[in-house]
């Protein structure tokens, strides 16, 4: 995700709408499908069934053996084969990573860090994305389209000049200058927007008829009912986020700021090979956050990772 | 209300200023910072690379000398068309391996599916730069895991890390396994919304499986082809983590992307105008890629 692994990318013309519309008719038909399966001859199923499963085993394996090793003596960490079934857990090397390395300082910088991003880009893109989508105003066409393109541009296109600027501003080695460039999000305004444009216009009239404020048709009419397509951005800004490494590793010198992966990479430096065990507890430690994000808003990623994959 | 009726033009006016005040108010701050750090920075890249610039001392205007030296640099160069091997063949691996993922999960029962569809999942919810340690490891060439087991199979040993093309070979896997969570999303989807019609008609007409998937599954679902396509290009393009955290860009020089290279000059020898010019030509690069990918997609690409 450092590139941005979760950023789709790209202008399709999307509507939400008509992206749920095809899960809808997608999950009907499998209801369907599941009553006259095509009957394909037993042994093809087997094998494919055997080869499916051995590729979700192959990927799932990296993240696996590294909870295993995690739990291995520091001593036997790198003896082969790994103890798949870990038979004397070493817990003690998940409190050894906040004793060698100031854990608690990259986790505390990584929170601060994405929530504030997460919280920034919720905000603009909201208010961004009703003005776009429901209000009249001159230059409101060409000034989407220039926000839109600078999705085009990749952050490294940008890193030069964003690096004088936060040095500029007296920021470089802080994490406001790590929260501060990323907190406008075209991506986001563009998400905001493609929801606000499929949300019924009478909706606010009607609430303009009954004496609402501009501002209270927004925020107490169409913003109260933006909740979805505002969850999908803040799991996918986590997820991007949370992980992001190239940013971190230009801006922050100091290593109580540093992010996690900052953190974890210079960690792995720090110890050297002969605590392997440490470090990939602390990898672990490092992944359980977005693990729960992804348990609570599965659907919600999906649908943002989607969006703009099917051109509407 | 009865003052409105009263006064229609004035009162539209009005209404129409206010609107747009507000309008203008909401939009403020997204335009304000991509504004300030996207827009203008890609400008400033620009600038900045006809300039000698070190940070220590000012700013010298070079003219075309940073291109200039750039025709020259056999390591730029390289990093160029290593970046290119990378991208050929990340962008290929996750395409084939998730379309294939995707068409054989939807064939199975819910529960199935998603566990499967969970499995896939997880490696895009770790950071690159972590997860690179984790895979230094296990592909170390003497101890890691990997080669333990080849061994074990009676199959030769590979030099992952430590031979140019074992390192590539790394990067290329390592990355691929990342992002096939997210092609594997997006084709599931698309096979989704495929009219399960069309397959019954073309199977009640005597194709068999690969003659349907071939002519109405691919066609069917040729712009999430195009959107894994042009996503994965332009992720793979900007590829640093992965080869930071790996390889250092190593052995030698054979792993060492445009972006790594950028952040060497930049960040390390403090030459600000030539990185500059590197970027520029990244940048360029991305949208030329991206042109032409919807360019040759008019001519494949099916949309209903």
């Amino acid at each position: 995700m450092s590139q941005q692994p979760v950023q789709p990318a790209l202008a399709v013309t999307t509507r939400y709408q008509q992206r749920s519309q095809a899960a809808r008719t997608a999950a009907a038909q499998r209801g369907r499908q599941r009553t006259r399966r095509p009957q394909l001859r037993r042994g093809g199923r087997v094998i494919e069934i055997v080869l499916l499963s051995a590729a979700a085993i192959l990927v799932v394996a990296p993240i696996y053996w590294t909870i295993v090793t995690s739990l291995r003596t520091p001593a036997q960490s790198f003896t082969n084969p790994p103890d798949w079934i870990p038979t004397h857990p070493m817990w003690s090397n998940y409190s050894a990573v906040f004793q060698s390395v100031p854990f608690w300082d990259f986790l505390l910088s990584s929170f601060l860090v994405t929530g504030f991003i997460v919280l920034g880009q919720m905000v603009t893109s909201c208010l961004a994305g009703y003005a776009f989508a429901r209000l009249q105003f001159r230059g409101r066409e060409p000034l989407f389209w220039a926000v839109l393109a600078t999705m085009m541009v990749p952050i490294q296109a940008t890193i030069i000049p964003v690096f004088l600027l936060i040095k500029q501003f007296g920021l470089i080695n802080t994490r406001t200058g790590l929260i501060l460039p990323v907190v406008g999000t075209a991506f986001g305004t563009f998400l905001m927007r493609q929801y606000f444009l499929q949300m019924p216009r009478e909706l606010g009239e009607a609430a303009t008829v009954d004496g609402a404020t501009q501002w209270q048709v927004f925020y107490k009419v169409y913003a109260r009912l933006a909740g979805p397509p505002l969850a999908t951005l803040a799991v996918l800004a986590f997820a991007a986020y949370w992980n992001e490494f190239f940013r971190p590793l230009i801006f922050l010198s100091t290593p109580s700021k540093f992010t996690l992966p900052l953190g974890l990479v210079t960690l792995q430096g720090y110890l050297g090979t002969g605590s392997v065990s440490v470090v990939l507890a602390g990898v672990i430690l490092s992944l359980i956050p977005t693990l729960i994000v992804f348990l609570v808003a599965q659907r919600r990623l999906v649908e943002g990772l989607t969006f703009g994959s099917v051109k509407g | 209300m009865a003052l409105a009726l009263g006064r229609p033009k004035a009162s539209a006016n009005l209404k129409r200023r206010r609107e747009t005040r507000f309008a203008w108010l909401l939009i403020l701050p997204t335009v304000l910072f991509v504004g300030v750090f996207t827009a203008a920075p890609i400008v400033g890249s620009f600038i900045l690379s006809f300039f000698s610039y070190s940070v220590i001392s000012p700013a010298r205007w070079v003219g075309l000398a940073n291109y200039r030296a750039l025709l020259h640099d056999s390591n730029a160069q390289h990093a160029f068309v290593v970046t290119f091997i990378l991208t050929a063949g990340i962008v290929i691996a996750q395409v084939v391996v998730g379309l294939g993922l995707a068409v054989a999960v939807q064939r199975r029962m819910n529960w199935a599916r998603s566990i499967f569809r969970s499995a896939f999942f997880v490696p895009l919810l770790v950071s690159g730069a972590s997860i690179s340690i984790v895979f230094s490891y296990i592909f170390d060439p003497v101890f890691g895991v990997v080669n333990y087991y080849l061994h074990l199979l009676g199959l030769p040993q590979v030099p992952w890390l430590n031979s140019s093309w074992g390192a590539l070979l790394t990067i290329i896997i390592v990355v691929t396994w990342q992002q096939l969570g997210f092609t594997f999303i997006v084709f599931s989807a698309a096979l989704g919304a495929v009219p399960k019609e069309l397959i019954e008609a073309a199977r009640t007409d005597g194709a068999g499986g690969w003659r349907i998937f071939r002519k109405i599954t691919v066609p069917m679902i040729s712009p999430s082809i195009l959107f894994t396509v042009t996503v994965g290009v332009i992720s793979a393009l900007q590829l640093f983590d992965q080869p930071y955290v790996l390889t250092s860009g190593g052995p030698g020089y054979s792993t060492e992307t445009v972006v790594l290279d950028m952040y060497q000059q930049a960040f390390q020898n403090l030459r600000f105008g030539y990185a500059s010019s590197i970027s520029v030509i990244l940048f360029i690069v991305v949208l030329i890629a991206t042109y032409l990918q919807f360019r040759i997609s008019r001519k494949w690409v099916f949309y209903s």
